[in-house]
């Protein structure tokens, strides 16, 4: 979609540009593919010195984007400044807390952290434990459970404050302002609500709708606030909340669970009493059974897929510079990055939409009243 | 695979702060938004529906009023139509009565008339009866003197009376 889009631009040269990058990311995930395999092995002094022959060396597009979507243990702002973030582990031992920042050194490069039970090393944004020998036990660290403040875990929670802060203001001042028209953030949110409640809710749930107003709503605002907020690129906003598989699953996760919680017995017997031939019954409580988890799978995929690749496309545009070396190169991307982040608004919004769309229409059909 | 591999920490405060979220957003922002937005729309339409009552009442009123004038003037028309038959037939009968009391009158004047005429005819007879008696008188008289005169006298004095 996205690809299609800037494909689609007249200016030949452009397009050359594009062709070119687009190769170029290939080619190095390719490699990145075949360097990963025996990462794992490697002790920590050579990923150092790995990492910091590869800066020298070459600039790795796909290194620096695969980061930047992805999760991590500090908030990065500029050049060496970092917020640090508490890192929660609970390890077979029991839990440990410390700052992130005890697994960094002054040149951003992990170091390892003697804690209370073990000793910790962040490799590639995945919390190990360190054997005596100095080397990564595995089998201890697949007990380890990382529960840290992420990035992403903060950028959530400035953007869970930002919509309480923001609603609860615009509760208030219905409050105020009780029969009167809206006013001011009232009126901007006002539309939003209504269209969801008439748009979404009302023609896809039936009768039925106000029940699961709440979760369509929070749902909606949920997702379209943390995917604004992802399309900023400083602090805080550019993490990639939504754009993170954990977060979409959580959230598909709860529509699973709504919606088969509130199925009555229509949607049940349409499972597992479908107006088949006996013979086929059980091919059809496997195929019915599928689609009870592929409908929330499907929504999970979706809002990752389309955020992720937002971001990716949006941070391969910014790439073309450093991969060029020259500052020539900087106006085209500029002005695609533009293009894209004006895109990215729609989609941010869209998406929301389409989630909480979608979610009204499977409850919808769990809640429908078939009268034959 | 790193970016398809939903990490438990996040999924768990995910979990924990949308669950909040949803419930203090429930509890705090939509149940008395919703309420608000749904208390404003009932009655704005009752208001529209209130403002439709008053206007079918306002025509109603005004097509009785249109009945009434109509009823007023068909009324108007009919006492002015009774009025008009009235002064005819009035008219009418008082030409009748003068015509009746005039004939009375003529017929009055007529009687009297009549009774003038006889009255002054018995006058004249009175009148030539004393006339006659004095003529008679004087013929006698003069018969006295003159026989011959006297019978003379007697056949003229009588053609004479032969006026009536």
């Amino acid at each position: 979609m996205y690809f299609s889009h800037i494909l689609n631009f007249k200016n030949s040269s452009q397009r050359a540009v594009i062709a070119l990058f687009l190769t170029f990311l290939s080619f190095n995930s390719f490699a990145k593919q075949e360097n990963e395999a025996p990462a794992n092995e490697v002790k920590k002094e050579e990923v150092a010195v790995s990492h910091e022959a590869k800066a020298e060396e070459k600039f790795d597009p796909t290194v620096t984007i695969l980061e930047h979507i992805g999760d991590s243990h500090s908030w990065h702002l500029w050049g060496h400044t970092t917020i640090p973030l508490p890192v929660i582990l609970y390890t077979p031992s029991g839990l440990e807390i410390f700052s992130s920042s005890n697994l960094m050194d002054a040149h951003h490069e992990s170091t390892p952290y003697r804690g209370e039970y073990y000793t910790y090393f962040n490799e590639e944004e995945h919390i190990k434990i360190l054997g005596a020998d100095g080397k990564i036990d595995e089998e201890l660290s697949s007990k380890l459970y990382d529960f840290s403040i992420t990035k992403n875990v903060a950028a959530l929670f400035v953007a869970v404050i930002l919509i309480l802060v923001v609603f609860i203001s615009v509760a208030g001042s219905y409050k105020k302002r009780v029969g009167k028209a809206p006013k001011g953030l009232q009126s901007w949110i006002e539309p939003l609500i209504i269209f969801i409640r008439d748009d979404i809710a009302r023609p896809n749930i039936g009768y039925k709708f106000e029940k699961f107003m709440p979760l369509l709503l929070t749902i909606f605002f949920f997702i379209w606030f943390n995917n604004l907020l992802g399309l900023i690129p400083i602090f805080p906003g550019s993490a990639n909340v939504t754009g993170n598989i954990a977060v979409t699953m959580v959230l598909s996760a709860i529509v699973l669970i709504v919606v088969n919680v509130n199925g009555n017995k229509y949607y049940w017997s349409h499972i597992f009493k479908p107006n088949v031939p006996f013979w086929l019954l059980p091919i059809m409580w496997v195929v019915e059974i599928i689609g009870v988890f592929s409908k929330p799978f499907a929504l999970m995929i979706r809002l990752f897929a389309n955020i992720t690749a937002g971001h990716i496309i949006v941070l391969s545009l910014i790439s073309l510079i450093f991969i060029f070396k020259t500052i020539a190169i900087a106006p085209v991307s500029v002005a695609f990055v533009l293009f894209m982040d004006v895109l990215e608004l729609l989609v941010a919004f869209l998406q929301a939409f389409i989630f909480t769309m979608l979610t009204a229409l499977f409850i919808g059909t769990a809640v429908e009243e078939h009268h034959h | 695979m790193d970016l398809v591999t939903p990490s438990i920490g996040l999924v768990f405060w995910t979990l924990v702060s949308f669950l909040i979220l949803l419930v203090l957003l429930k509890k705090l922002a939509w149940k008395p938004m919703l309420g608000a937005i749904h208390e404003r729309e009932r009655s704005i339409e009752d208001a529209l529906n209130k403002a439709e009552l008053a206007r079918e009442e306002m025509s109603r009123l005004s097509n009785e009023n249109e009945i009434l004038m109509k009823q007023a003037r068909i009324e108007r028309d009919e006492i002015l139509k009774e009025a008009k038959e009235l002064k005819d037939q009035i008219l009418v009968e008082a030409k009748n009565q003068a015509q009746i009391e005039g004939a009375k009158l003529i017929e009055k004047a007529k009687i009297e008339i009549n009774n003038q005429k006889v009255a002054a005819l018995d006058e004249v007879k009175n009148q030539v009866a004393s006339l006659s008696i004095e003529i008679a008188e004087k013929v006698l008289r003069k018969q006295f003197d003159d026989q011959k005169t006297q019978n003379t006298l007697v056949s003229d004095l009588l053609k004479d009376v032969k006026l009536n």
